[in-house]
């Protein structure tokens, strides 16, 4: 049977050193050895078994593989496994909240048709719920300029920007009920 | 969605009681998964001990294999196998619609990137390196490249043994001398386009003990593959199986074999999985691209703008292997006149070889490129006679019983010149203002590169027709398996078919027409695999029509069974019965039971197919058929466009649609799937092309291929009308491929009109408004 679980820390035959590293993944601390030169984008899919962080382009053109680095977004494929370390990484599998209900911006994809095959949808959640933080009320204008540096050849954008408005709906209804915004920090999976 | 009713002939009151029936926008069954980041595409799956694949790949266009030299690579640590053609267990042969593609390359390479060796190694970068290793001798022999010379020119190589020429068809309709007042005239161009999916080619596969193997990937068409990979690799279709992963977009570029054989062969060799990805440079080889075309054609048409004739030649660059090529002639010539009414033509088209990149299906399959080409035509036959290009395309159009080129008959509505008349009444955006507020609605946009000056604004339209299906006598069929018990307490149907996801949304219509025929609520989807009936390909616009016609007879068939069981336990007629919200009822007696208690423990599985009306091929000679596609769908765009003519920069301002669906049976998923065609039809207006220079792609990267952002891609109005086909199911016409084709002429009609410039090539770049001295390559 297949299965998405990780598959066990390879380094390729290179004799190459290895780095001991340590990452604070969606809220959990994690362990790997690899290369220097590996991307965070591999570490996360092949060492830790985070594939909801889809890769694209390898070079940082289609922001598919973009994750948030301490609150802020990141081409994973663009960034060292090394350089990662001491900081807050947060994927895809990292969005929802500890008791499992999904991130504002993940319903407002799923309710606004913001997604078809749905391969660069990690990347745009990552990237809209930074924004969101910084901008919790965004004009149209404001929701497709956050968006310009991912790309999505399914849905030619137009429910991509209606999800990014939803979202700030949905978020600021989140917060009116529970009266403050929820630590996502705490997931541990 | 428009106010229009349709006239579909599924009895509504289903739909009362059990929601996310047809008609209707569920949210996708898959929308969770995929929100999550647990929806497991192709490239994300992972078996225990599994080995990673990798494809050497020729260097060259053209060139003679001297010898290969696979010792060393089998010498690097790590390395479990490298093969070559010498190691394909079956015959070393496949391809679509002519078996003309070697799996590995044997003594010729006929493009760069064809597959020469493979490598299984415990790391992919320990199989990249291998690959270094394996030496292959090459002689360079002098490449075919253009396609016009391949077609005419018989002191060129040929290719393959039949000659250069993949297919000539001509079609001859009426005078060909007939005379016209006015006649235009123009050779048009149009570049290669990439399908550009996002999650690149990838598969695992894992050998079983019976001497066959599983392989899950993402594809476009299961079974297709599944044929064409056992027989390279010399075993029954049983032990051949494959099972449907994620898949990242397809767009046709995932309909041709690219890692199933190769994945195939090394971990049957090896005995262990395997697991192949490919890059994203590697993507550009590894599958097919939109055939690039030149096409000459001669419009004449009276003084008051009634089409006389149309005369057209076009050459079709199918690169090294034939792939579609066949279908993209057949499309090209028989769609070749555009949505209108011509009494004399005489068209004829080529597929060539050459050994460029091979070209195969894309969206809009053989009908964007002489949509480019005659909506070009329109509007230069409308500046010649100083009409309104609009009326001119509606005083021409096609409708219900018109008669094509072909000698087809129009057979359900083609409300063509309402289309445009729907899209002449909608609201124009702002014009041209003197002092903008933001640089982003520019040309040019952050750049900073106008502030207004030397921007000229223009208008453009379009309308096309697009085959549905597969056409020329195909057997287009597809099968469905329901299965109706009940799981705690609740009756459940499970929807088993081969018909591929690619993110169109058909699971979500399968659930759809499941609810609307069986009146239960709970549809689940079974996994896509080779366990069921063939399912055809997600191309050509016909899951929803094809397979969702197969849906809906199994259906119909689960609930004949069920019907019968209840006649006889209530003592009614099975014909007085009908299902209303997880209730069977009488017409006489009204109520008679729930559909659990009808069911029991008893399990109802019913397997069905749905064939299409019997399509017949193209006369070789006169290009004559009384019925070549089941089903034409329209659409038209209308664009505006902001150009500076300074520096040669468009910004497209406002892209609107109107098409016509038959039966939008999802209204959200056909806007969005009209949304995301037409922003693919704006890029191949002003973006996107792959530069072949010599056989070589020379942008084989999102850095140096562009597609639209957000910032290219204005805001669009879509205008949906349905006006049902009485010989499809529900009346339902093919939506995903025409805004695609309508979009990419609109567009370039409106930078026309802005700069009152010829315009005949496309994607149209900076080069081609402001000189040559503007390329962007």
């Amino acid at each position: 049977m297949t299965d998405t679980a990780p598959p066990p820390t390879t380094t390729g035959a290179q004799e190459e050193e290895l780095h001991p590293i340590r990452l604070r993944v969606n809220g959990v601390l994690r362990t790997a050895e690899v290369p220097a030169r590996r991307l965070l984008s591999d570490c996360l899919r092949h060492d830790l078994g985070l594939t909801g962080t889809h890769v694209g382009c390898e070079h940082g053109v289609c922001g598919a593989c973009t994750v948030q680095v301490d609150g802020r977004p990141m081409r994973s494929c663009l960034m060292f496994a090394v350089s990662a370390q001491d900081h807050e990484i947060t994927t895809v599998e990292g969005l929802e909240r500890p008791d499992g209900t999904l991130h504002a911006v993940q319903r407002a994809f799923r309710e606004c048709h913001g997604l078809q095959c749905g391969f660069c949808t990690p990347g745009f959640l990552n990237v809209i719920a930074a924004f969101l933080e910084e901008n919790p009320k965004p004009s149209e204008e404001e929701a497709r300029d956050a968006v310009a540096g991912n790309l999505c050849r399914c849905t030619g954008y137009q429910n991509i920007v209606k999800a990014v408005l939803r979202a700030a709906e949905l978020r600021l209804e989140e917060q009116v009920d529970e009266d403050a915004p929820v630590e996502v920090d705490e997931v541990a999976r | 969605m428009t106010d229009q009713t349709s006239p579909a002939r599924t009895p509504q009151r289903l739909d009362e009681v059990i929601t996310g029936g047809i008609g209707t926008s569920p949210l996708r069954p898959d929308g969770t998964l995929k929100v999550r980041g647990e929806f497991a595409y192709s490239s994300d799956l992972w078996a225990d001990g599994m080995l990673w694949g990798a494809t050497l790949r020729s260097p060259h266009p053209y060139a003679r294999i001297l010898s290969v030299d696979t010792g060393p690579a089998l010498a690097h640590p790590g390395v479990s196998a490298v093969l070559t053609h010498q190691d394909v267990p079956g015959e070393n042969i496949y391809g679509l619609k002519t078996a003309d593609t070697p799996a590995l390359a044997e003594d010729v390479v006929r493009y760069k990137g064809e597959p020469v060796a493979l490598v299984a190694a415990d790391h992919p970068e320990t199989a990249r390196r291998a690959l270094e290793k394996i030496v292959v001798a090459y002689e360079v022999l002098e490449p075919v490249t253009d396609p016009e010379r391949a077609a005419h020119d018989d002191t060129l190589p040929a290719l393959h043994p039949g000659g250069n020429v993949v297919r000539y068809q001509p079609i001859v309709q009426g005078d060909p001398d007939a005379v016209a007042d006015v006649v235009v005239s123009d050779v048009y161009t149009l570049g290669m386009q990439d399908q550009a999916f996002l999650g690149p080619e990838s598969g695992l596969a894992i050998p079983d003990e019976d001497g066959g193997v599983d392989l899950f990937l993402a594809t476009q068409w299961l079974h297709v593959d599944q044929r064409q990979t056992a027989r390279a690799l010399g075993l029954p279709l049983e032990k051949v199986r494959f099972t449907m992963s994620g898949v990242g977009g397809a767009f046709g570029g995932r309909e041709d074999l690219s890692m199933q054989i190769h994945c195939c062969m090394l971990a049957l060799h090896t005995g262990r999985p395997v697991k192949m990805v490919y890059g994203r440079e590697e993507s550009f080889y590894g599958h097919v691209h939109r055939h690039p075309a030149k096409m000459y054609y001669e419009h004449g048409a009276t003084k008051d703008g009634k089409l006389v004739y149309i005369k057209a030649r076009m050459y079709f660059d199918g690169g090294a292997y034939a792939s579609k090529t066949p279908v993209v002639v057949s499309n090209a010539t028989s769609l070749g006149t555009g949505p209108y009414e011509v009494p004399n033509v005489r068209i004829e088209g080529w597929g060539l070889y050459t050994n460029n990149p091979p070209c195969g299906a894309m969206r809009g399959l053989g009908a964007v490129q002489p949509a480019y080409a005659y909506e070009s035509q329109m509007d230069k036959l409308a500046k010649a006679l100083d009409m309104d290009p609009v009326l001119l395309r509606q005083i021409n159009a096609v409708s219900e019983g018109s008669t094509l080129h072909t000698g087809q008959v129009l057979d359900s509505p083609a409300p063509v010149a309402e289309l445009l008349e729907r899209l002449k009444r909608l609201p124009m955006p702002l014009e041209n203002r003197t002092a903008p507020a933001d640089v982003r609605d520019l040309p040019g946009g952050i750049s900073n590169t106008t502030h207004g000056e030397g921007v000229v604004r223009g208008v453009g339209y379009s309308v096309i027709i697009k085959n549905v299906s597969y056409a020329e006598g195909a057997d287009d069929y597809s099968t469905a398996r329901v299965r109706l018990e009940v799981i705690g307490g609740e009756p459940v149907a499970m929807v088993h078919t081969a018909a591929a996801e690619v993110g169109q949304g058909l699971v979500t219509v399968q659930q759809q027409i499941a609810r609307t025929e069986l009146a239960v609520e709970r549809v689940n989807i079974h996994p896509n695999d080779t366990n069921v009936g063939d399912a055809g390909s997600s191309s050509a616009s016909r899951q929803t029509y094809v397979t969702g016609g197969a849906v809906k007879n199994a259906c119909e068939a689960v609930r004949d069974v069920l019907f019968a069981k209840a006649a006889r336990r209530f003592g009614e007629r099975p014909a007085d019965l009908s299902l209303v919200g997880g209730k069977v009822v009488s017409s006489t007696t009204g109520v008679i039971a729930d559909i659990a208690d009808v069911l029991g423990d008893d399990v109802i599985e019913e397997t069905r197919e749905y064939h299409h009306l019997r399509t017949y091929e193209l006369d070789p000679v006169t290009g004559q058929s009384p019925r070549v596609h089941v089903q034409h769908a329209y659409s038209a765009h209308r664009a505006v466009v902001d150009v500076d003519t300074e520096l040669g920069l468009v910004k497209v301002v406002r892209l609107d649609c109107a098409q016509d669906v038959g039966k939008a049976v999802n209204p959200d998923a056909v806007v969005a799937q009209i949304q995301g065609g037409s922003t693919q039809g704006l890029g191949l207006a002003v973006m996107e092309e792959i530069q072949v220079e010599g056989g070589h792609i020379r942008n084989p990267s999102f850095t140096d291929y562009l597609i639209p952002t957000i910032m290219d891609t204005p805001p669009m109005t879509i205008d949906v009308i349905e006006r049902a086909d009485p010989n499809s199911p529900y009346g339902v016409r093919g939506v995903g491929e025409p805004p695609t084709i309508s979009a990419t002429p609109a567009i370039v009609n409106a930078i026309r009109n802005a700069t009152g410039l010829d315009l005949t090539h496309t994607p149209v770049g900076p080069e081609h408004i402001c000189g040559p001295a503007f390329a962007r390559a």
